[in-house]
């Protein structure tokens, strides 16, 4: 670790915190309704779209409306996506050619786009065409960001509200999120992006003369475009020279801002913020990593102050922090030490970390850095690739996907499962002490705790049994690229990733297949959903309940004591779930290469 | 049904604004303030395109400065596939890789036996990295120099001038953009 290293990364860390309160009282204020910042410029913009949509602004939905909205509006938008892909090569703005995506990895694609996934089995610039990129998988960029979101102001409000057979308008929840929030950040962060050099137009690809040639085997192909295999069954090839070089472009910073902020992380290119045309520089890398907590670190705050306690709010973050901060350290500290390939090579180099797969612009800190956020984040954005990392520095992304996502987690999506996890607390807690639990003045009854169940079985009910399907059939096993515990960290890793709606990959793993297009697809969708409607459910019930006033038995939920105990159940509800597979991937890796 | 008309209604609007309105006025911005970011940064020699500054090259001629090594496919950096190794660290495949880029170095420069900087033989994340580090590019020059029958403080004074700190002294990493270099190396002889 470098003392440079260790100054960005607490840099990154101020910065963020700085931020949040004023990020968060503005949203606050945006889901209230109050006067803000932007109220003269976008109030009447948003009373047309109300208009044009037919939606009352103060028509209240109760929660089986809400969850309808929610269900019907994505699926409609997962439907456009797989369109968009199965017909791009008759639709325009297609200059490369591209053809239609199969129908696996459109299904695939549009359930990852739709559930704020963002988990990519294809490369960008070698299959989607520019219209399907923007019209399509940039759209839905927002559109899941701000459902997350409006899920998560409907749970608020049910906390907030006594008594009540509503919990807000979806439309309105969803309309305001994108509006207010994550359009006007997308439009100042593309113009920062573009000035570091990201790319932003609608040109065919450029070529360049290469300074000098290349030889290189290249593949034969038959008529068909099929490759030819010689007598011993590999890839026939025969000698070539390229002298050129095709420079890929797009709209790619408008989608990269959105991408980040929106905690969705599905890259404009195959090898998403690693590449230079979408993280150009160390600056953009800082804002980039910035983006990705910003959002859902301030929606703490909007929580808490909505909640009309912000200790409440601070309370969650400092549980996100604590929990954090150490993994990501151990993180970095994991990619300096020498790994062994630079052991076996001793004097015949130098090594201040592990570089393979990891852009030198860049940097083993700040790779660390994103590493733990993307993943802490449901963003699964990359600029390095997780594959390569060492076994324990690749076991801290996993793991913290496998908490469910609540280390700030997605926007919305995260604080939303982080509240569910305060509920399991409060919950134990009054186990412990024999009294019905409170939080924020709502009793926690058994259909609460039924549903917070819910909400935690079922991503850790995908993981773990889609990676024993994955690793018994034979479709699945065919997809690993590293030999040894390693192949079944990236079976492992895909599946946490999907479940838990992160995004980000073993990318070693062949996923663009119908077994895994199919699986994972599925996944991603129970993953998202089978969350968000229990969630909901629990909105709908607390908001139908009356206020318990404070009492000399209520367990204070904004002390230190609360977010230790916070901290505990996460920690042990995510190792007793995980210990055992993480065991057989990561840590077996690293005891292995012990000698 | 009024969730249905409400819902086609909404994504119709919002695909119009988010995924035309939004872009293409960004595109506008985009090309009104930063026209040469927003179009790659393409490096024009002569009226030709000779590549971009923020995509690498590969080099192997042993009078160039070499990059890192790229996974791409079928040939390094190739610019429409960008990819990594995605080895794992102990992949009996990334040794070997690594011990066939030791060996391509010391051949094409026997007399060197510095320790190489480790950038230089593990390949990058994007496949397109367009950076060595400092270490990298000084490690090299006794091989440049001597190809191209330079004094080594001529072209280790190109290397310094090449170097860029971290940005804003903070940022990042050092780094030289070996696409640069070899350019400016072009313009010496």
């Amino acid at each position: 670790m470098t003392g440079s290293g260790l100054f960005q990364i607490g840099l990154y860390f101020a910065v963020l915190v700085v931020l949040i309160k004023p990020l968060g009282s503005y949203m606050a204020k945006v889901y209230e309704g109050t006067p803000n910042l932007l109220t003269p410029i976008l109030r009447p913009v948003e009373k047309l779209l109300y208009r044009i949509f037919g939606v009352h602004s103060d028509d209240e939905m109760p929660w089986r409306t809400y969850t309808a909205s929610v269900l019907v509006f994505n699926l409609l938008g997962a439907i456009v996506v797989y369109l968009l892909q199965r017909f791009q090569q008759s639709l325009p703005l297609n200059p490369q050619g591209f053809p239609a995506v199969s129908w696996d990895s459109s299904f695939n694609t549009a359930v990852s786009f739709i559930t704020n996934t963002n988990w990519q089995g294809y490369g960008g610039e070698s299959t989607m065409s520019y219209l399907t990129q923007m019209m399509g998988l940039g759209v839905q960029n927002f559109l899941s960001a701000a459902t997350a979101m409006a899920v998560l102001i409907a749970l608020i409000r049910g906390f907030v509200r006594r008594n009540a057979q509503t919990i807000g308008n979806f439309w309105v929840d969803f309309t305001r999120s994108i509006l207010y929030i994550l359009l006007p950040l997308s439009i100042v962060f593309t113009v920062v992006l573009v000035s570091q050099g990201v790319v932003q137009n609608f040109k065919p690809y450029r070529t360049a003369s290469l300074m000098q040639t290349v030889s290189y085997d290249k593949p034969v192909v038959d008529s068909q475009g099929n490759t030819v295999k010689d007598a011993s069954g590999k890839d026939k090839t025969e000698p070539a020279v390229m002298k050129e070089q095709q420079i890929p472009f797009g709209p790619a910073a408008s989608q990269i801002a959105i991408k980040q902020l929106g905690t969705n992380g599905g890259g404009f290119f195959n090898v998403n913020s690693a590449h230079p045309f979408e993280n150009p520089t160390p600056l953009s890398n800082f804002l980039e990593s910035l983006a990705i907590l910003l959002i859902a670190a301030a929606l703490c705050y909007t929580f808490g102050k909505m909640a009309g306690d912000t200790r409440q709010g601070w309370a969650l973050l400092a549980a996100m922090f604590i929990i954090l901060i150490p993994l990501l350290i151990f993180c970095y500290y994991s990619e300096t030490i020498d790994a062994p390939y630079v052991k076996n090579l001793g004097a015949a180099v130098t090594s201040d970390g592990n570089m393979e797969g990891k852009e030198v612009r860049i940097g083993v800190a700040n790779s660390a850095l994103w590493a733990t956020v993307t993943t802490a984040a449901s963003n699964g954005s990359v600029n390095a690739m997780h594959d390569s990392f060492s076994p324990l520095g690749g076991l801290i992304p996993l793991f913290l996907m496998q908490l469910g996502e609540i280390i700030f987690g997605g926007v919305g999506s995260g604080l939303y499962g982080m509240i569910v996890f305060a509920i399991i607390s409060v919950f134990v807690a009054g186990l412990m002490v024999g009294r019905t639990p409170e939080y924020l003045g709502k009793k926690i009854e058994s259909f609460e705790m039924k549903m917070s169940s819910l909400v935690i079985l079922i991503p850790a009910v995908c993981v773990l049994l889609g990676t024993a399907i994955a690793v018994i059939a034979k479709d699945g096993v065919a997809g690993i690229a590293n030999p040894g515990p390693h192949g079944f960290s990236e079976i492992l890793y895909a599946f946490s990733s999907c479940a838990n709606n992160n995004g980000s990959a073993f990318a070693g793993l062949s996923a663009n297949t119908l077994f895994y297009n199919i699986v994972l697809g599925i996944v991603m969708l129970l993953g998202r959903f089978g969350v968000i409607v229990p969630v909901l459910a629990i909105a709908g019930s607390l908001a139908g309940k009356k206020h318990v006033p404070v009492g000399s038995g209520t367990l204070p939920t904004h002390t230190p004591l609360f977010v230790v105990f916070l901290i505990g159940i996460i920690i042990i509800v995510g190792a007793l779930t995980f210990l055992p597979s993480l065991s057989l991937g990561p840590i077996a890796e690293h005891l292995t290469a012990i000698k | 049904m009024a969730v249905l008309r409400t819902s086609i209604v909404s994504l119709v609007v919002f695909t119009v604004m988010l995924g035309i309105i939004y872009p293409l006025a960004m595109t506008g911005i985009a090309q009104a303030v930063f026209p040469d970011k927003a179009n790659g940064s393409i490096i024009v020699k002569n009226g030709k395109t000779v590549g971009s500054s923020l995509i690498g090259q590969p080099f192997s001629a042993p009078g160039y400065f070499w990059s890192r090594p790229s996974a791409t496919t079928p040939y390094p950096y190739n610019g429409v596939s960008s990819s990594s190794s995605n080895l794992g660290q102990n992949n009996p495949d990334l040794q070997k890789a690594l011990a066939d880029r030791i060996s391509a170095l010391k051949t094409a420069d026997p007399e060197n036996t510095k320790p190489i900087p480790i950038d230089l033989i593990t390949s990058s994340g994007s496949g397109l990295d367009p950076h060595i580090s400092p270490a990298a590019a000084l490690y090299q020059i006794h091989r440049v120099a001597k190809h191209r029958g330079l004094s080594e403080s001529i072209v280790t004074s190109l290397v310094e001038k090449h170097t860029e700190p971290r940005q804003f002294g903070i940022f990042g990493e050092p780094v030289v953009n070996v696409v640069k270099l070899n350019i400016a190396l072009d313009k010496l002889n």
